[in-house]
């Protein structure tokens, strides 16, 4: 790895901007009460950051259970509330807000070339009501966890179970708030807070997939918290509207709560997608191939996204007739997928690759997901679904979307973006290798319990037929590696805030608005609003651009 | 608007105008870009209804014969009543939207005040009627009775009026999902309006001290919006709930 395109400023002489959007004001509170759209920024990554890992141990327990067959480091009850517990808060409080409420809050207005998003306090109204859920999510577990698993499925959580359930419904019903109105400032600030000549077909496809995903978010949201609702009526006053023997129907609920929660996998998997676009386009200095295909992709998923949550539910007892239609549609959904990948694979045609860390985990992305999205087709048509539904086929296709894709395009986005967000580079050797432990980590983990599962694993059992332990410990194996990988970036970016290199503006040469200005941003972004000449991922104009400067200096 | 003086003058000198944020351009944009957030906010507030609405046809769909009877337990000389007070509150509220434009403050705070006593008064009403459903135990999960479904003759006042037949007791059951549907739609409704209420006695108070008068008019402009889509939801619900074949 010779070549780079990495261009910092002289070491020697170099300084971070004494005014900018960090050391502007100083005090708690000026955090705390803040408008600016790059603090809420922060806030919001420290406070993933911190139920990630929350999430993160609650996996590495659920492997450590399940290296033996038998139920032997926990009750199968403390096992069914772990893992309930690892995916309420991976889904509500990580993969929904990890990248649209960090590297999504912080740089659309840059990348639109506004001041700030359009409504400030709703933006941090936002956060208050995520933190409000997460501290919800705590006192669920202090007060003794919750059993339902994810996805609240009735009558189990209306009828048998006496944990949580209030409590964790009450957190995810705030939380979803929180994530509506992230949806709600973005598409108002798309639509009306773009710089001049900011044409639609001039933003970065990072405002797209964002676009895309809001769409998701306010469509979406407000049914899973009507959904809630209903559930917690059930719960506290017997409502009967999911109790059959008041004339109820269970699977109304799961109607409801599936149209929500598939559209929410999009919600998280579409802003990863931006990332990928900008740092595809960045390291191999090409525009991205097909830009309109890979705008419109984005926008076809949404749209086909909320027409296909029936999947879920195929072993459910719905009617034949509507399996068959949902399945055919959930595999219409492949498609502009698979138009993001072709296009990507093609920007690398003929560019001149190089290997940044943010364009290793891009790759690692580009593979994952491709297999994550291809093990989604199994599970869409309709045969294969009935063997593998509930089994660890599932739970290895949904973390090779979500983990191996999502994650690795948080981690791709959060280096391409440090040096813009803190002004100083990571250590790039140490980060290749975590990228790679992360990728190598992640394979051990996941592709043995695709095996498993064909072989008829089912999943939510604390305890396993004994010929199933060798590829578990593999996996467990696995996740000891992947969570390596997860510990080094938090090291080695907490060093980097004091000891890493000064970025400069434009460390990558990318041709982003957000590139153009100084790192980390002034407050109000851009001393004047910028008027966009050219379009997006044009690099001979951000060349003629350097060229007038080194001439104007000389 | 635009040949009043103060507008003129602030425009000579690329002024902003008070109520102006720091990260908009010009007040148009803000005012653009409010109103829009608003509308899309009453989108999310479709498709949290739409969760309701959608059990509603379901159960309706298989329990037409509980939903007839249940709909029949509905006074529907009180709900019209409320029906026209909540329109006439839409129409005090777009009179207020009008006065904020032109700047009349008082005209402002009488329509502010009207729509506030309308509000109170569709939740007086409603509350009547909540209570007349508590007395008969048609509220589900507590204490419900189906007494007046399968034998309606021993609820004279409703068996006068529609000689309902008497349903067979597992059909008598589904009533109660439709009185569960009946409290949470007209309950969500409900909140609504209190919260609007709420927002309204704030907007009283500040719209005496001047405020929205002085051409920043996207706050009231946006209540009304809100005010509206609240009345809309219930033009819808009243039909659903209270006119299932009347002449059955």
């Amino acid at each position: 790895m010779s070549s780079t395109i990495v261009a910092l400023p002289d070491q020697s002489t170099a300084r971070i901007p004494k005014v900018n959007f960090i050391t502007k004001e100083n005090g708690l509170l000026s955090w705390l009460l803040t408008g600016d759209h790059k603090r809420i920024a922060i806030l919001y990554m420290i406070s993933i950051t911190f139920f990630f890992f929350i999430g993160g141990a609650m996996a590495g327990l659920i492997r450590l259970e399940l290296l033996t067959p038998q139920s032997d480091l926990m009750a199968a009850d403390t096992y069914n509330k772990v893992f309930t517990m690892h995916g309420v808060i991976m889904v509500f409080l990580f993969l929904v807000p990890s990248v649209p409420a960090t590297i999504g809050n912080f740089l659309i207005p840059l990348m639109v070339g506004a001041k700030d998003l359009a409504l400030p306090k709703i933006n941090l109204l936002s956060w208050y009501l995520y933190v409000a859920g997460g501290i919800l999510v705590i006192y669920t577990m202090a007060a003794g966890g919750v059993d339902t698993g994810w996805t609240f499925t009735t009558p189990l959580s209306t009828h048998y179970l006496n944990t949580n359930v209030m409590s964790t419904a009450m957190a995810i019903f705030i939380a979803g708030f929180s994530s509506i109105f992230t949806g709600l400032n973005f598409i108002v600030t798309i639509h009306k807070m773009r710089a001049p000549g900011m044409t639609w077909f001039r933003l970065p496809l990072f405002v797209w997939s964002h676009y895309a995903a809001s769409i998701l978010m306010i469509l979406g949201t407000p049914v899973l918290a009507i959904s809630i609702v209903l559930v917690a009526l059930e719960r506290t006053a017997g409502i009967g509207v999911f109790d059959p023997t008041k004339g109820g129907d269970p699977i109304l609920f799961q109607h409801l709560f599936w149209f929500y929660s598939h559209p929410a996998v999009y919600i998280m998997i579409l802003p990863g997608m931006g990332v990928i676009s900008e740092v595809i386009s960045t390291f191999s200095r090409k525009r991205v191939f097909g830009y309109t295909a890979v705008a419109f992709s984005s926008v076809a998923i949404a749209v086909f996204g909320f027409f296909v949550w029936e999947h879920h539910m195929f072993i459910m007892g719905v009617s034949n007739y509507s399996t068959l239609v949902f399945s055919l549609l959930t595999m219409l959904v492949a498609v502009p997928s698979a138009i993001k990948i072709f296009n990507w694979t093609f920007t690398l045609y003929q560019g001149s690759i190089t290997f940044e860390t943010p364009m290793l985990y891009a790759f690692g992305f580009m593979g994952l997901f491709t297999i994550g999205g291809l093990t989604g087709v199994f599970l869409g048509a309709t045969g294969t679904d009935i063997h593998f539904t509930e089994t660890y086929f599932i739970v290895a296709h949904f973390h090779f979307v979500m983990v191996g894709g999502m994650l690795m395009a948080f981690l791709s986005g959060i280096h391409f973006w440090w040096p813009k967000m803190t002004g100083r580079m990571y250590p790039e050797k140490i980060s290749q290798l975590a990228a790679l432990i992360t990728f190598i980590g992640f394979n051990f983990t996941f592709f043995p319990q695709f095996i498993l599962g064909m072989l008829g694993m089912p999943r939510r059992y604390a305890a396993y037929p004994p010929e199933f332990q060798v590829l578990n410990v593999f996996s467990t194996a696995g996740a000891s590696i992947l969570g390596v990988g997860y510990l080094l970036p938090i090291l080695y970016l907490t060093w980097s805030l004091k000891y890493g290199e000064i970025a400069g503006n434009n460390p990558w040469q990318a041709t982003g608005l957000e590139w153009q200005i100084q790192s980390p941003p002034l407050t109000e972004n851009f001393p004047e609003i910028p008027i966009m000449d050219h379009e997006a991922y044009d690099y001979e104009w951000l060349e003629r651009q350097q060229q007038k400067e080194v001439s104007s200096v000389g | 608007m635009s040949d009043s003086p103060a507008v003129a003058h602030a425009a000579t000198h690329h002024e902003h105008p008070p109520y102006q944020r720091h990260h908009f351009e010009t007040a148009a944009q803000q005012f653009d870009a409010t109103n829009f957030a608003m509308w899309i906010f009453l989108l999310t507030e479709i498709m949290f209804f739409g969760g309701l609405f959608t059990a509603y046809l379901i159960f309706r769909n298989w329990y037409y014969p509980a939903f007839v009877q249940g709909s029949h337990q509905l006074n529907i000389w009180w709900g019209t009543a409320n029906t026209g007070v909540l329109i006439t509150s839409s129409f005090t509220m777009a009179m207020g939207v009008w006065c904020s434009e032109t700047r009349r403050k008082n005209g402002l705070v009488l329509c502010l005040i009207l729509t506030f006593i309308l509000g109170l008064g569709f939740l007086g009403i409603k509350t009547i009627e909540y209570s007349e459903k508590i007395e008969k135990h048609h509220v589900p999960g507590f204490h419900y009775s189906v007494k007046s479904f399968v034998d309606p003759a021993s609820d004279p006042e409703i068996y006068k009026e529609y000689h309902d037949k008497p349903l067979a007791p597992d059909m008598a059951q589904k009533t109660q999902i439709y009185f569960f549907l009946y409290f949470a739609m007209t309950g969500m409704h409900a909140l609504h309006m209190i919260i609007g209420i709420a927002i309204l006695g704030f907007m009283i108070f500040r719209a005496r001290a001047g405020a929205y008068t002085n051409g920043h008019v996207t706050y009231v402009e946006n209540f009304g919006l809100y005010w509206h889509f609240v009345d809309i939801i219930w033009i819808f619900l009243f039909p659903l709930l209270y006119l299932i074949s009347r002449h059955q």
